[in-house]
């Protein structure tokens, strides 16, 4: 379905900032991630509550780790632990 | 079949039979999210039929919808349309007629225009949109049959649609 399949599945809106700011760390750590964009409407975003439980974005889901999350805070720190400096590689 | 007046579009050298089908990505809008898709990624997975038509909202639109709905193609074969409306106003589509399809969408016609289907008469400053095209394209991105409307408005052939999606599925 994903031009490359990269790993990582982003589930955003557009002008979201709080899913700018899980772009950003997407970008600063070179991880490859493909772009999922839902309704603006919050009931409408039945996919991403499938996933995660609730219906807000960011969401992410993380082929390699198995990780599926939602929270823009907590997504910034599980990437940052699982792919920064420092962390595993 | 019409009784009022339809207008000829200008002539235009189109994707035909046998060429192999321009490859493209674009945003393609699914009931619940979109994302870039390509061409390629779609055809790798077999046959589909790509449906190009004017933007959302007109009523041919609508029609083309209604009568590939009617002769349960979107269900046969995979099927994808393309116009210049927004992945929004694609959303809308889907849900408010009834669409069983996902939706490139291709806000400059550039694709329209790859495939030589682009279409400006209706005299809209600044917009040039999509005619009315049917396109199957087998696993290899082989056109294996091609309908593009040489009049506004005219509508696709489903009769011969119909027996070229046998011939492929």
């Amino acid at each position: 379905m994903s031009v490359a399949d990269p790993p990582i599945i982003l589930y955003r809106l557009q002008a979201c900032p709080y899913c700018e700011r899980v772009v950003r760390v997407l970008d600063d750590l070179g991880l490859e991630y493909h772009s999922r964009f839902v309704e603006p409407m919050h009931a409408e975003r039945n996919v991403v509550k499938r996933l995660t439980g609730k219906r807000t974005v960011p969401a992410i889901v993380d082929d390699q780790t198995g990780v599926t999350m939602s929270e823009s805070a907590n997504i910034v720190d599980y990437l940052r632990a699982t792919y920064g400096a420092g962390g595993e590689s | 079949m019409v009784d009022f007046e339809v207008t000829d579009l200008p002539k235009t050298d189109h994707v035909d039979v046998g060429d192999e089908a321009p490859e493209f990505t674009r945003p393609l809008v699914g009931a619940e999210y979109w994302e870039d898709a390509s061409l390629a990624d779609l055809s790798a997975e077999g046959p589909l039929l790509l449906v190009f038509h004017p933007m959302d909202g007109a009523f041919p639109t609508t029609y083309v919808w209604n009568g590939l709905r009617d002769r349960g193609l979107p269900g046969r074969i995979t099927t994808v349309g393309c116009s210049v409306s927004t992945p929004y106003e694609h959303c809308n589509l889907l849900s408010e007629r009834g669409v069983d399809a996902r939706l490139f969408s291709d806000p400059d016609a550039s694709v329209g225009a790859a495939y030589g289907v682009e279409h400006d008469l209706d005299g809209m400053a600044g917009v040039t949109e999509h005619r009315i095209a049917t396109y199957l394209i087998d696993g290899d991105r082989t056109v294996r049959y091609a309908w593009v409307a040489s009049q506004q408005p005219e509508f696709p052939n489903y009769d011969a649609l119909v027996a070229a999606v046998d011939d492929l599925v």
